[in-house]
């Protein structure tokens, strides 16, 4: 029944996409790929607020590789859409595409994540949420909610990943005002709920039962989620005994905010649709500089 | 097991003649390792042993790793046995993250949580039975036989989360986490199921003859085949049991946490099972089954990652230490090495 | 031909010794110009050193080697080929997956600025097909052609303008009756060119076919040399075997109640193309068949035709008058039939297994794996047959890969044996092992027989033959040629059914 249902919504959009497209304005969107919660969750955005918009999304999506990345952009540009979106792959590698696209007059859009190339003027600008400042809205809170007097567990996201690094960046900005603010212990529970689990069930026996800890910061709800689980399952009330902060805001933590058993989560938007066309579709109205990163606020949750 | 003599060991002392008989035995390298990590713990992190009860059941870091052990070892023993034939099952990540994607889905469905159960490893023997026709039937390397399943396997449990839609794989399961993170008495329950099946593996395997004909694929296929043994259905019937060992670590895994997680879930497990069978003293020629072995290898890759995890080393560090820990069994496990470090010994005498 | 004063190449008094084993003693090999020369003897006899030392392949202790009367010394195959001494072996050293271009270039290719030109290597593939008028598309995969073909392509590789010696080792061994005319027309034409070719072979027929002269070899020593004109085949064979005629043993007296029972094995114009001509065969119970044949004469076929171990193409089986409907080991064994290879590394032992184990392999196949033997039945059975046997291990739980040959060979056999069949396969039972175990060996073998187990025993080793056998069917070049029964079972007889043509 689902499926037959799920047909039938597919078959509406492809009719009434090819019923506007005549005039709208037609955007060539390349997406990563469809890991995790978060991902497919934004293209599903995207390609909903485009209906919204009133747009024509030619929407690509990588599989995870950056040349099947390429070769959608060189069609994008081929069909002359009349402005790209990237969320790229990987950062490097770019400046070829881009000075074909910058050829063609096709402006390029960044989304989610950077590229480094040697001339910035090749795209227009970055539409993303700040790793660095959800770090720090997670600490500031921190430091409210603790009156700048605590120890911190933190559940690091996958070792050398950009969301790891900066997130830990920006968080530890914040508690370096604080002295009586530190990271006591520090794992990577590689941005799964399982790994968060066995990471936390170590701290728990490592500290006595989180004697004398106050707060859990976790790169992602998924892992925090997991802590959680361990925290209950060791008996202590995650939440009440233990400040609990995450990012990401997924429905699982939402849950978990609700039934009191984790305090904040700053939210990773997935529906930044609606942050995106706007910018995209003002430039191409009105073609103008733009700052070379638009952050896009994430707003920190709390439990009431 | 190699009883070849090693140089200059006419002239040593009775002792060490002893020493060397004991040497022998495959038991004693893995062993020493993991006593070797357990004296580092209790230096470095005492509170490692220290085992209380709470809520009523055991607690302890030496509880955590034989319950987060409890998983990979299921899936190392599965492939031991897929090793036994010569083969190789890369897959059983993959099989791990659709059975997780199956059991969200079916629990959103609805069914019976029992049937559920039963639903989850059929879906793991199912796949094990896929990668047995590649191999055993069509004749395909299992290396690459296993590889399709690895690389589609993620895909398909993206699939079924997108059945019902996905963004919240979430669930509760009585019965299921019940297995999974429950306890009988004072004992994770998971830890009990686990004795069970290993029983059940060992009995299947060594009370009846199909560890026999396993060792003997594994060992010399033309023979085997000569001795009257049907070698096809003994190599299919190795790979569904690797389906069904790492059915169940699916079922424990994705209950532990009781939400689907395709894309992550067991990343890297096969590479830990092979870890776990060759530090048991398994070969990848294939030959022979050591399920006690393949257990202590998994025991002490376990050990290796709650110990890491206790340590308070920066995570940057992990891989790295887990690597040099690794590189040390198998080099003391190293016939060549192990008479090369005599030698030098002995000259400096 | 008159006996010419000089000869394209000479060995002199060629020896060589490997650790334990005299593997070449004192050998003189002669070759003409413009003849084909066969070099025979059976496995072991020194054939492959000698040519590897003709061919730099091995260094020889002592002799010397001489080239159109001129001493040479060769250390290395590229040496020899450099001065016209080629060889093409029995497994075809090309690589089957690559263009017939490339297999005859690779290594040579023909280069252009520093880059391979495919245009001039074409030229010179195309020009070394001519030379053997072989008519074949150049830009195939060389896989694309049949074993016969790629034979030939490999001595197209192996053949420059000026090579003067090629050795041929065993290429017929794959070969129909009708590719192995193709080769012997090429082989012709290369003498008429003044080409000496070495001809290694087990195929007597062949023999007579192509040879100008023989040389024999046995156990490391040259037993002569004659032109194929002036040696019948029964004095060729008498040299391949060694020791004369009518030193020969007597077929041992049988006791009187010997009393032949029913067919237990039936074979009706079974065979399998390339593999073994299709022949009959009917074995009873309590009578030992024997299966005698030199090397290549197709015993190891037959025996695993009638097992199933190579599936026939043509005709049928009976086991215990039961027709054979699947042919497959496990099949012949579930209907009582057991098989014991000759070659136990590849296709007898599990090295990593216990004896135990190794022994009860069979019989616990033959039961299914849900019913398996006690560890109790295990043990008795692989004590018993330890016993029985004589195999030397400590104990039953040795890994079967620690034993000697011999003991190996016992193990193997003990497994046949436990198996309990009705009728048993024994393809060279003595092979690798000692005196004293080779007696008992054939003691055991009559020992079943009077108990009612039907035989058949596959062996190069005609005395033993003669002792053990109620009939035996002779083979030669993959045909059953001739059955000799009751007193006519003589190592004479045997030899001139092989003989006879």
């Amino acid at each position: 029944m689902k499926n037959l249902k799920l047909v039938a919504a597919v078959v509406a959009g492809a009719m009434m996409l090819a019923s506007t497209s005549a005039m709208a304005v037609t955007i060539g969107f390349s997406q990563v790929g469809d890991e995790g919660d978060w991902r497919p969750a934004f293209s599903k955005d995207m390609q909903d607020s485009a209906v919204e918009y009133g747009i024509d999304l030619k929407f690509a999506d990588a599989q995870g590789k950056q040349e099947e990345q390429l070769r959608a952009v060189r069609a994008f540009i081929a069909q002359g859409v009349d402005a790209i979106i990237i969320a790229p792959v990987v950062v490097t590698g770019w400046d070829q595409v881009l000075q074909e696209a910058k050829k063609a007059s096709i402006p390029v859009f960044l989304a989610d994540r950077d590229v480094e190339v040697e001339d910035n003027s090749l795209y227009v600008t970055r539409i993303s949420a700040d790793f660095n400042l959800e770090g720090k809205l997670a600490a500031a809170w921190l430091a409210a909610e603790s009156k700048g007097s605590c120890k911190v567990v933190e559940l690091q996201g996958t070792v050398g990943s950009a969301a790891a690094i900066e997130r830990q960046k920006g968080f530890q900005a914040v508690l370096d005002q604080f002295p009586a603010m530190e990271i006591v212990r520090s794992q990577s529970g590689d941005f799964t709920t399982e790994g968060g689990k066995q990471v936390m069930e170590a701290f728990i026996k490592a500290t006595n039962n989180l004697e004398g800890i106050c707060a859990s910061f976790a790169h992602n709800d998924n892992m925090q989620l997991g802590a959680i689980q361990a925290m209950k399952e060791a008996g202590l009330n995650p939440g009440t005994d233990v400040l609990m902060v995450s990012v990401d805001y997924v429905p699982a933590m939402i849950k978990a905010l609700e039934a009191g058993e984790a305090n904040a989560s700053v939210e990773l938007r997935s529906a930044i649709g609606k942050f995106i066309y706007p910018v995209v579709l003002d430039y191409l109205e009105a073609p103008k500089d733009l700052p070379k990163w638009i952050v896009i606020p994430g707003d920190l949750h709390t439990a009431k | 097991m190699n009883t070849q003599q090693m140089p200059g060991s006419q002239n040593q002392s009775s002792f060490a003649a002893t020493l060397r008989a004991a040497l022998v035995h495959n038991a004693v390298w893995p062993i020493s390792v993991l006593v070797l990590i357990l004296v580092v713990n209790a230096i470095v992190a005492p509170a490692f042993f220290s085992i209380r009860i709470q809520d009523g059941r055991l607690f302890g870091s030496m509880i955590d790793v034989l319950y987060r052990g409890t998983a990979p070892a299921m899936i190392a023993l599965g492939m031991a046995v897929v090793i036994g034939t010569k083969g190789i099952d890369l897959s059983v990540g993959s099989i791990v993250a659709v059975v997780g994607s199956v059991i969200a889905w079916r629990i959103k469905e609805g069914d019976p949580h029992l049937v559920i159960l039963f639903t989850a490893l059929a879906v793991g023997i199912v796949c094990g039975m896929w990668n047995g026709l590649l191999v055993a039937v069509l004749d395909i390397q299992p290396i690459i036989a296993t590889l399709i399943l690895m690389v589609a396997g993620r895909g398909i449990g993206l699939m079924v989360n997108l059945i019902y839609g996905g963004t919240d794989p979430s669930f509760e399961s009585e019965l299921l986490q019940g297995l999974s993170v429950g306890n009988i008495g004072l004992i994770p329950t998971r830890l009990i199921l686990f004795v069970v099946i290993f029983a059940g593996l060992w009995l299947l395997l060594r009370r009846t003859a199909l560890g026999l004909f396993i060792e003997s694929v594994g060992g010399n296929p033309a023979a085997a085949q000569l001795a009257g043994i049907p070698s096809r259905l003994i190599k299919f019937s190795a790979y569904t049991i690797s389906g069904f060992m790492t059915g169940w670590a699916g079922i424990i895994l994705t209950a532990d946490v009781h939400t689907s997680d395709p894309v992550k879930v067991a990343m890297f497990s096969e590479l830990d099972a092979i870890l776990a069978v060759v530090i048991g003293g398994g070969s990848l020629m294939g030959g022979r089954i050591y399920l006690g072995m393949t257990l202590l290898g998994a025991l002490v890759i376990q050990t290796m990652v709650t110990s890491i995890l206790m340590s308070g080393m920066p995570p940057e560090y992990n891989l790295i230490i887990k690597a040099l820990l690794v590189l040390i069994i198998l080099l003391l496990q190293s016939n060549n090495f192990r008479a090369a470090v005599i030698a030098l010994l002995g000259r400096r005498k | 031909m008159a006996e010419p004063t000089s000869y394209r190449v000479e060995m002199r008094g060629v020896s060589k010794t490997f650790p334990g084993v005299r593997a070449l003693d004192s050998v003189d090999l002669h070759l003409r110009e413009g003849e084909v020369h066969a070099l025979l003897g059976e496995n072991g006899a020194g054939k492959s050193t000698l040519i590897k030392i003709l061919t730099g392949a091995l260094e020889r202790d002592e002799g010397s080697v001489l080239l159109d009367g001129k001493p040479v010394e060769v250390h290395t195959t590229a040496e020899a080929q450099a001065l016209g001494i080629s060889t093409v072996y029995q497994e075809v050293n090309l690589i089957p997956t690559l263009s017939v271009t490339k297999n005859l270039t690779l290594g040579r290719q023909p280069t252009r600025y520093g880059l391979i030109s495919w245009r001039k290597a074409r030229m010179m593939a195309e020009e070394r097909l001519k030379r053997l008028r072989l008519d074949i598309d150049p830009e195939r995969p060389l896989g694309y052609y049949s074993v016969a073909i790629q034979q030939l392509v490999a001595i197209a590789r192996a053949l420059e303008d000026d090579t003067r010696v090629l050795v041929l080792d065993e290429p017929t061994a794959s070969l129909d009756a009708e590719e192995t005319e193709l080769l012997f027309q090429i082989v012709r034409d290369l003498k008429a060119k003044g080409i000496a070719v070495v001809f290694i072979t087990h195929f007597i027929d062949q023999v007579y076919q192509i040879a100008d002269r023989i040389s024999v070899l046995r156990n490391g020593r040259l037993v002569g040399t004659a032109s194929t004109a002036e040696l019948p085949r029964l004095k060729l064979i008498s040299l391949m075997i060694g020791r004369e005629l009518e030193k020969l043993g007597n077929r041992p007296v049988r006791a009187a109640d010997d009393t032949i029972g029913a067919p237990a094995l039936e074979a009706e114009n079974l065979g399998r193309k390339r593999v073994m001509s299709p022949f009959d065969l009917t074995v009873h119970a309590g009578e030992v068949v024997g299966l005698a044949g030199l090397l290549g004469s197709g015993r190891t076929q037959t025996a695993k035709l009638i097992f199933g171990a190579i599936k026939p193409d043509s005709g049928t089986m009976k086991i215990a008058s039961k027709p054979v409907g699947h042919f497959s080991p496990r099949g012949s064994l579930q209907q009582g039939l057991a098989f014991c290879p000759e070659d136990r590394k590849a296709d007898g032992l599990i090295g990593e297994l216990t004896v135990r184990e190794n022994i009860i392999l069979s019989l616990q196949a033959k039961r299914g794996w849900h019913h398996q033997l006690s560890r109790k039945d295990q043990d008795r059975l692989a004590d018993d047959m330890i016993k029985a046997l004589a195999i030397a291990t400590p104990d039953a739980e040795k890994p079967v890969g620690q034993l000697s040959g011999g003991n190996q060979q016992k193990v193997v056999l003990a497994r046949s044996l436990v198996s309990q069949p009705t009728a048993l396969l024994l393809d060279e039972p003595t092979r690798g092992i000692d005196v004293g175990a080779h007696a008992e060996i054939v003691a055991l073998i009559r020992r079943l027989c009077t108990e009612g187990l039907a035989l058949l025993v596959a062996s190069s080793e005609f005395d033993e033959l003669v002792a053990v056998s109620d009939r035996i069917a002779v083979l030669r070049d993959r045909n059953k040629v001739a059955e000799i029964a009751g007193d006519e079972i003589t190592r004479e007889n045997i030899i001139n059914a092989i003989a006879h043509r």
